[in-house]
């Protein structure tokens, strides 16, 4: 058998190392994408195989083969053929760590069912020989029948090995060694019983395991990182250190591209000639598509910390320790990270929830996500306090400002947890979901795999919210741009930009929802500008400075956009914005959808409208009530 | 509980075993040979496949800081189970 196009499939468990050899083998040449229907990532990638071009697919991290979840179901649909646009593999590679043989090995007895060649590619091969166990190599292939080679991703060592057992695998097709036809084979836990029994026999005639009790080092270590006081307080640590060094971070390249994105409007309305084209191109789609881009720096520094945490394996410490408390509210210890994410931006928290395995439990961590004060809501927030709390102290000493900042933290974490509780016990109601999982040992990251897994998640992103945000920046730009004024109703000249909006569909739009969020306190320009900071929460700060006509880059500590505020009457000469109106804006703030990219990104992973479109009604709708809430309690209570 | 773990149960009372014992009354530290996985869920099928297996020693590590999930050793590999799930594991008793 020589075909001309090679397909070779990836097998492996969780942490063996499989992405690691992917890497190594496919290089940069690799393409992301989902499986049809369903949001597992398909990996693919060319790797030469004596001077062939073998497709490379990377299957997902799999226990085992049994069709229990979403990933073992689709692994089984690729190596029986049965996935449109991936030809059955003519071989499949099964990633085994060395350091976890039996475990490891009986997702191997499974692959050999297929009835494709296989090769056993061993992972980890000198840390095994570090803690001095022996192996047999030729041995263990002669018991599997199938070629077994030795890899290691560091040095390279073996790559020229594996194509070679790759080649032979394919030549000599030789009947697999494990099958189940004859044995017991007529209840699950018995058959799973004979493959651990295959796979003792095999073992215990190819290798000399050293004492493995002796080499606990994750488990020295976790003595302090899962301590019961230590380990929690390092995991507080750890997740402050993280969102500190990406808010410090973040900044300067945040800013560097704000100011890229506003020169390149500007060189592009230099170069064209003035018009509605060049508005749509400047004003919508620069602006609005470089106001969700300035987060990527964020963005970045979050998933390299998240692979960071996966690949070194504290990621599954974290869950271990704060599985108790997750579910409390009927979520699991996995959920915990994705919702920390969600403090800097939902955007990878909500990608993060991928490590879920429980459909519903993932959902209900979407669900809750962006309840988490994200950075993009800071603006909204400083403005509120600058505006209307400056200087202002409780106790004498205690700056107001922050401990507004703080109740607004603590109010989204409070609406989440019984948002979790609620979703649990009614639309995602299922019995607790088991929690079984590997804590691996701890390992130095892998910087290549590190890397390219962050880039690749950031790129994921662009790629898949890239159209929604695209198409909601237009909108939002047309409706602020039309009808267009010819001239000023004052003054009969060009109409000032705040004039113009008054006229426009979105100022027609916050004059017909002022009665609606009246009771709130806001009034049709707040109206306006709930509707713009749709795009994303700080397109709020820039909106009111258009409303005010204070200029569009004024930021939120700008003193006139700040004075323009506090000074604006009604026409009964009563200011429009109190102190109770800045703090019910915070409080809509934290409960309510304002971000397209995150209503992209729930429609790219739940694989729906259904989840996105509930998110946001929901959330809106409890943003309403609580602002009502807060805006009318206040009154009732003198303030105001 | 199915044909299998009834014929293992029996055969393990011939031979004088104890087995009214589960994984979740191991205390940390101490180590016991699994008799069987009880049940046919997808949760028990999981633990054998994750080498939970009749026959194999496990050694409880440590519980979570907040009592549950507890960390457990088995085939030269650590994973953590919440207690539910340890209490279907049968083990030899002492």
């Amino acid at each position: 058998m020589n075909p001309a196009t090679l397909t070779i499939a990836l097998a492996g468990n969780p942490n063996a190392g499989k992405t690691t050899l992917f890497n190594a083998l496919t290089g940069l040449k690799q393409k992301v994408a989902n499986y049809p229907g369903v949001t597992v990532e398909r990996k693919s990638g060319a790797w030469s195989v004596d001077g062939r071009i073998a497709t490379v697919i990377d299957l997902p991290g799999l226990y085992s083969l049994d069709t229990t979840s979403i990933d073992e179901q689709i692994a089984g649909d690729v190596l029986h053929g049965k996935v449109d646009g991936i030809a059955r593999p003519d071989v499949v590679i099964a990633v085994v760590d060395a350091t976890n043989l039996e475990r490891n090995l009986y997702l191997v007895t499974q692959i050999l069912e297929f009835g494709i060649p296989v090769v056993v590619a061993l992972t980890m091969i000198d840390v095994f020989e570090k803690q001095k166990h022996e192996i047999d190599i030729d041995k263990l292939a002669a018991k599997f029948g199938t070629p077994v080679v030795a890899v290691n991703t560091k040095d390279w060592r073996g790559l020229d090995d594996l194509a070679a057992a790759v080649n032979e695998a394919l030549e000599a097709h030789r009947s697999p060694a494990f099958t189940l036809d004859g044995k017991l084979g007529d209840g699950t836990n018995a058959e799973i019983f004979a493959r651990y029994n295959f796979i003792s026999d095999a073992i215990q005639d190819s290798v000399k395991h050293n004492d493995r009790e002796a080499h606990r080092v994750s488990e020295k270590i976790d003595r302090v990182l899962t301590h019961r006081v230590f380990g929690l307080l390092i995991l507080v640590g750890v997740l402050l250190l993280i969102l500190q060094t990406i808010f410090t971070w973040a900044a300067l390249p945040m800013s560097l591209l704000a100011s890229a994105f506003t020169m390149l409007g500007d060189a592009v309305r230099s170069v064209l000639a003035p018009g509605m084209l060049t508005d749509l191109i400047v004003d919508g789609i620069i602006a609005g598509v470089g106001g969700v881009l300035v987060f990527l720096p964020q963005i970045l520094l979050l998933f390299l910390f998240i692979s960071l945490l996966e690949d070194s394996g504290y990621m599954a410490r974290a869950a271990f320790l704060m599985d108790k408390l997750m579910s409390r509210v009927g979520l699991h210890g996995k959920s915990f990270l994705p919702l920390i994410s969600s403090f800097a931006c939902a955007i990878p928290g909500i990608m993060a929830t991928r490590t879920i395995e429980n459909s519903r439990d993932r959902v209900a961590t979407i669900m809750i996500a962006p309840f988490m004060s994200c950075s993009a809501r800071l603006p909204v927030y400083t403005l509120m306090i600058a505006t209307f709390f400056a200087g202002q102290t409780v106790l004498g000493f205690i700056s107001l400002g922050a401990v507004l900042m703080l109740t607004m933290y603590a109010l989204g974490i409070l609406v989440a947890v019984i948002i979790a509780f609620i979703l649990k016990r009614s639309l995602l109601k299922a019995p607790p979901p088991p929690f079984i999982m590997e804590l691996p040992p701890y390992r130095m990251p892998n910087l290549r795999t590190v890397f390219l897994n962050m880039f690749e998640r950031s790129w994921l992103f662009v790629k898949r919210a890239g159209t929604v945000i695209l198409a909601i920046s237009i909108i939002l730009w047309a409706l602020m741009y039309f009808p267009r004024m010819i001239e000023s109703s004052t003054t009969g000249e060009a109409p000032s930009q705040s004039e113009q909006l008054e006229s426009s569909y979105a100022g027609q739009l916050g004059k017909a929802i002022e009665p609606v969020i009246a009771p709130l306190g806001f009034d049709w320009k707040i109206g306006v500008a709930l509707i713009a900071s749709f795009a994303a929460r700080e397109v709020f700060v820039s909106t009111m400075a258009i409303i005010y006509n204070v200029g569009s880059d004024a930021n939120e500590e700008s003193e006139t956009l700040i004075s323009a505020i506090q000074n604006d009457k009604k026409p009964d000469g009563t200011p429009v914005w109190t102190p109770l109106t800045g703090l019910t804006l915070m409080v809509f703030f934290v409960l309510a959808m304002q971000c397209m990219s995150t209503v992209a990104v729930v429609r790219r992973e739940t694989n729906s409208w259904r989840w996105p479109i509930f998110m946001v009604v929901y959330m809106t709708g409890l943003a309403y009530f609580a602002s009502l809430i807060t805006y009318q309690g206040g009154k009732a209570l003198g303030f105001g | 509980m199915g044909n299998y773990q009834r014929s293992l149960r029996d055969e393990a009372a011939k031979n004088g075993v104890e087995i009214d014992m589960t994984l979740r009354e191991l205390p940390p530290g101490e180590s016991a040979r699994v008799i069987g996985v009880r049940g046919d869920s997808p949760i028990s099928k999981r633990l054998m496949e994750m080498g939970v297996v009749p026959g194999v020693a496990i050694r409880v590590v440590k519980s979570a800081p907040f009592g549950d999930p507890m960390e457990i050793r088995v085939l030269g590999y650590n994973l953590a189970i919440r207690r539910n799930e340890a209490a279907s594991i049968e083990i030899e008793g002492r």
